[in-house]
């Protein structure tokens, strides 16, 4: 059979083809003729073979049944053979095949040859792709060769021994003997690589990385101390050829000891102290118009930064990224801006210095520029620069590439939130940005933004106008069209009377205002949710306005038999609201009150509803802790008086805590039995559970963790209080605490209040009773469940108040909780 | 650690691969045409790092040839961007004529260079030695 061709002709065979097929068929073709020359046993040209299924492998084409092939060439005499086979070795071969175990011996032997190139061949393999088993076998081997005087096998063994390392740490503590003389070597090579593997043995193990840094007096081989050495003769040192890059001599070894003085010197006063003039030095030395320089500087900047320097050292480290920031090369830009992202931080006025700069840069053409300084924009802004940065950033989201947009839009809402100077401007950002980027922004911007339109009452009208001149022309974004159709429910009858003082009024009829909302839910655009927020806020328009009843009647019973099953679903129970309980609807469709907002960003927010409750319907069933629930927290004031105890008002027994949607139907069915109607009402039931706090939904109550034990809290006089407790394992903070209270006495208790106070660090809420009195022989209980947040997992503590009538008289006690489970709180 | 090493024509092809890591086969060809992507749709004044899924691509053009490395965010860029230059000094060196048909002396020279993802020798002259005795061996 003729000889194989060779593989540049194969190269460039494959290369005349002008299809994809083309090439296939001639890797086909070559492949059968590969697999005949294997099978016939072929030793002359089993090389030329295995290199050219290297080329097809590296074009994606199987190349498996060459495996072996590879091994008979490691086993070979001849260095050509070694060398194709332990390349195709390295390409082909991983951990995954068994075959490569059959490599261990024919390693063993090369790392013992008398050649040093086939030694470093046989390294080279190990390194690349030894597994765990094969390490642990010639790990020893290694290590001789670590040992020799052959700078040429010294680095390829160094290398080897930090794969080793990494596959098998446990015999990190074999190399470190030979560490020791590591860093005496002249030859370039050697000290990149021993560098290379000390730091791999420091980041690895902490007692590697505390005995690198004793200080042996009496040594000479102290580690930091060698490495400035070598640094301060890579900088000192003339021109020297054998290393030199663009005037530089050796910056690929001056990177690397900076990095490994940067792993030394965290956290660790004594080593940085003793880095601080080098890396002074190195910093004011390096020359800067080439690249190489700056890569240099860059790795500088990042060791001053994460070392305990002194303070000079570090202003000059933010100046150095100052200048890099002016460069013309968008690469030192990129570097420049990364870096000070990790450091604003620490060095938070420092960075502020060059805000211009990093604002200018949100201009840029490029993606990863542009991203980065956004970032860092963010991480800028401050009380005093908020109205300036946010213009910035506001016209960058306008012209900002898609994939940008969401991430711009929370931003600026967190900054926003934080640093707003006034109302005003807060919600004229938010419309800025609804309208610029409405489809962009994440779901929970909106009920946080509803959230903080009510609580800023004053500008009520001003905002209903701008949001409805906002969706007159487009409907087509959907957070912009809940939020106004939120909004103009909420607060039409503002709109329709044109008062506003913020702006010139504009004159609306409520015919307009309907029609707009009946777009929304005609149009095909509109979202399910989008829909029925417009759906509710007609029906709330029913009581807000005068003459379009019988409109808003007629809109309602349509979309009775609607479709989608939520609006329907919502239709139905308007239009039973207008039939039959005609007399509740002013009382529930009334406005909001004013929520508080307790913690921010926080996974689960606990809502405290001030106990503003519509009082009509109250009167029906008054809760025992709701009404004056103010005189109530000061009682609880002066009694408790203590000052790192924050009492908690109970909550109004407004949230029936029912879960989101569909709750219509519990309260229409329980109307009789609560009496609680106001933040039941409709305009809830197209929010997500932000109002009822994630905490009522179901998932909490279906997570028990596994028996924490109970305790009884109080006992006196007859009446005996029990805490049960419940973890929540979707949220770990979470501990509920369910409360009975029974009485032994002979007479019953009643009128019995139950409030509790806890320290600042944690967050309580109290949910209604089950009522108000406690029957006498412990015939039956109380029950109440208080939900307590506890973030930084302190020892939960508790003052508890009761006061009842028993007796004809009325009774006040108070007493302190210390006795709580640590289950119940760690 | 550098992740990969890849030489791409401006086409498109693949003209040298190197994975410090392993890839699956069908995963290294998808993501060699999503890299290559990536840095033909960029133009010259722009930089020269980019961010690509979880690890950062550097990258360097010389004529119609793209040299591409993966690296994590332990590395230098810069150093890495220094490094493809060397890289491509040594074969500008050793190599008088076309590169590309000598595939298997580029993998040794690159092997000599950079070892499991860490970088190895610098030196030109150091890193072209073993090259050259295999050169003698081969013709004798």
């Amino acid at each position: 059979m003729p000889a194989p061709i060779r593989l540049r002709e194969l190269i460039r065979t494959i290369r005349t083809a002008r299809t994809q097929a083309e090439e296939r068929e001639m890797i086909q073709k070559e492949c059968a003729a590969i697999r005949s020359s294997f099978r016939e046993e072929d030793n002359t040209y089993r090389c030329r073979n295995v290199a050219k299924l290297l080329y097809m492998h590296m074009l994606g084409y199987p190349a498996h049944f060459g495996q072996l092939e590879c091994l008979k060439l490691i086993a070979s005499q001849k260095f050509t053979d070694k060398r194709i086979g332990y390349l195709g070795a390295m390409l082909l071969l991983d951990e995954r095949q068994d075959v490569h175990l059959l490599m261990t011996n024919c390693i063993k032997n090369d790392l013992n040859h008398s050649t040093q190139y086939v030694q470093g061949l046989a390294l080279c393999t190990l390194g690349c792709m030894g597994s765990s088993e094969m390490c642990r076998d010639l790990a020893g081997e290694v290590e001789k060769l670590l040992k020799t005087s052959n700078s040429y096998l010294r680095k390829k063994a160094a290398l080897c021994a930090v794969h080793v390392i990494r596959k098998v740490p446990e015999l990190m503590e074999m190399f470190l003997p030979a560490t020791k003389n590591l860093l005496n070597e002249k030859n370039h090579g050697v000290l990149h690589t021993s560098v290379v593997l000390l730091t791999e043995m420091c980041e690895r193990s902490p007692d590697m990385l505390a005995h690198f840094r004793k200080v042996r007096k009496l040594s000479s081989s102290q580690l930091v101390p060698q490495l400035v050495r070598i640094l301060k003769n890579l900088i000192m040192s003339g021109y020297s050829p054998e290393h030199d890059v663009s005037g530089i001599s050796d910056p690929f070894l001056q990177v690397r000891i900076l990095r490994l003085l940067r792993i030394l010197g965290r956290n660790d006063d004594d080593s940085s102290e003793a880095m601080n003039d080098i890396l002074a030095q190195v910093a004011t030395n390096t020359e800067t118009s080439k690249n190489v320089g700056n890569a240099i500087l860059y790795e500088t900047v990042l060791t001053i930064m994460d070392i305990k320097s002194e303070s000079g050292l570090r202003v000059l480290a933010i100046n150095i990224l100052g200048r890099f920031l002016l460069n013309n090369d968008k690469n030192i830009r990129y570097v420049a801006l990364t870096s000070l992202l990790k450091t604003v931080q620490t060095d938070h006025n420092a960075v502020q210095r060059h805000r211009s700069t990093i604002v200018d840069c949100l201009k840029d053409l490029d993606v990863s520029i542009k991203r980065r300084a956004m970032e860092l924009s963010f991480a800028l802004v401050n009380g005093n620069n908020v109205r300036g940065m946010m213009k910035e950033l506001l016209y960058f989201l306008d012209s900002c590439e898609p994939e940008f947009k969401a991430d711009c839009a929370s931003g600026i809402f967190l900054a926003a939130e934080k640093y707003a100077p006034s109302k005003r401007w807060h919600i004229d950002t938010i419309m800025r940005v609804l309208t610029t980027a409405g489809s962009y922004v994440r779901d929970d911007a909106v009920p946080n933004l509803i959230q903080l339109i009510t609580n800023s009452v004053e500008m009520h009208a001003y905002t209903v106008q701008r949001l409805y001149k906002a969706i007159l022309g487009d409907y087509s974004q959907q957070p912009l069209v809940q939020v106004a159709s939120w909004c103009i429910g909420e607060y039409g009858d503002l709109l329709v009377s044109g008062q506003c003082e913020e702006e010139e009024p504009i004159q609306v009829t409520e015919d307009e205002v309907l029609d707009i909302l009946e777009s929304i839910l005609i149009s095909n655009m509109s979202a399910s949710v989008t829909r029925g927020y417009a759906l509710t806020a007609i029906m709330k328009l029913s009581t807000r306005f005068t003459c379009t009843v019988n409109r808003i009647k007629k809109v309602v019973s349509i979309y009775g038999s609607s479709i989608d099953v939520e609006l329907q679903q919502r239709a139905v129970e308007y239009n039973a609201l207008f039939k039959k309980y005609d007399h509740m609807r002013p009382a529930l469709l009334e406005r909001m009150p004013v929520m508080e907002k307790v913690t921010t960003n926080g996974p689960t927010e606990i809502v405290q509803t001030n106990g503003e409750t519509e009082p009509a319907v109250l009167e029906t069933k008054p809760p025992p802790s709701g009404l004056q629930p103010a005189s109530q927290a000061n009682d609880l004031l002066d009694l408790l008086g203590g000052s790192d105890i924050t009492p908690v008002i109970p909550t109004a027994p407004t949230s029936k805590p029912a879960s989101a949607g569909g709750e219509l139907l519990d309260l229409l069915g329980d109307l009789n039995l609560t009496g609680s109607p106001v933040s039941a009402p409709a305009p809830q039931t197209g929010q997500p559970p932000f109002l009822l706090d994630g905490l009522s939904s179901q998932p909490l109550f279906n997570d028990i963790a596994a028996g924490i034990p109970s305790i009884t809290a109080y006992n006196k006089n007859g009446l005996k209080i029990d805490f049960t407790f419940e973890r929540s394992n979707t949220n770990p903070s979470v501990t509920v605490i369910t409360i009975q209270a029974s009485n032994s006495t002979e007479l019953d208790m009643t009128d019995f209040v139950f409030q509790a106070a806890v320290p600042k660090t944690f967050q309580l809420q109290l949910l209604s009773p089950s009522s108000s009195v406690i029957p006498a022989f412990n015939s039956g209980t109380i029950t109440q469940v208080i939900k307590v947040l506890n973030p930084q997992k302190q020892q939960l503590r508790m003052r508890i108040k009761l006061t009842y009538n028993h007796k004809g008289s009325a009774m006040q006690d108070l007493a302190e909780v210390n006795n709580f489970p640590p289950q119940s709180w760690q | 650690m550098i992740k990969f090493f890849l030489m791409v024509n401006k086409q498109g092809q693949t003209r040298l691969s190197r994975y410090y890591e392993h890839v699956e086969i069908n995963k290294r060809t998808m993501l060699e045409a999503e890299v290559v992507k990536t840095c033909l749709s960029r133009s010259k004044d722009q930089c020269s790092f980019i961010e690509y899924k979880d690890f950062k691509l550097v990258y360097r053009q010389y004529a119609a040839l793209f040299i591409v490395v993966g690296i994590n965010e332990t590395e230098n860029e810069m150093a890495v961007y220094e490094l493809i230059h060397n890289f491509v000094e040594v074969l500008d060196k050793y190599f008088s004529r076309v590169i590309m048909f000598n595939l298997d002396r580029v993998h040794i020279i690159l092997d000599e260079m950079v070892l499991n993802g860490c970088i190895v020798e610098t030196n030109r002259n150091r890193i072209l030695a073993p090259l050259l005795v295999l050169d003698k061996v081969a013709e004798s």
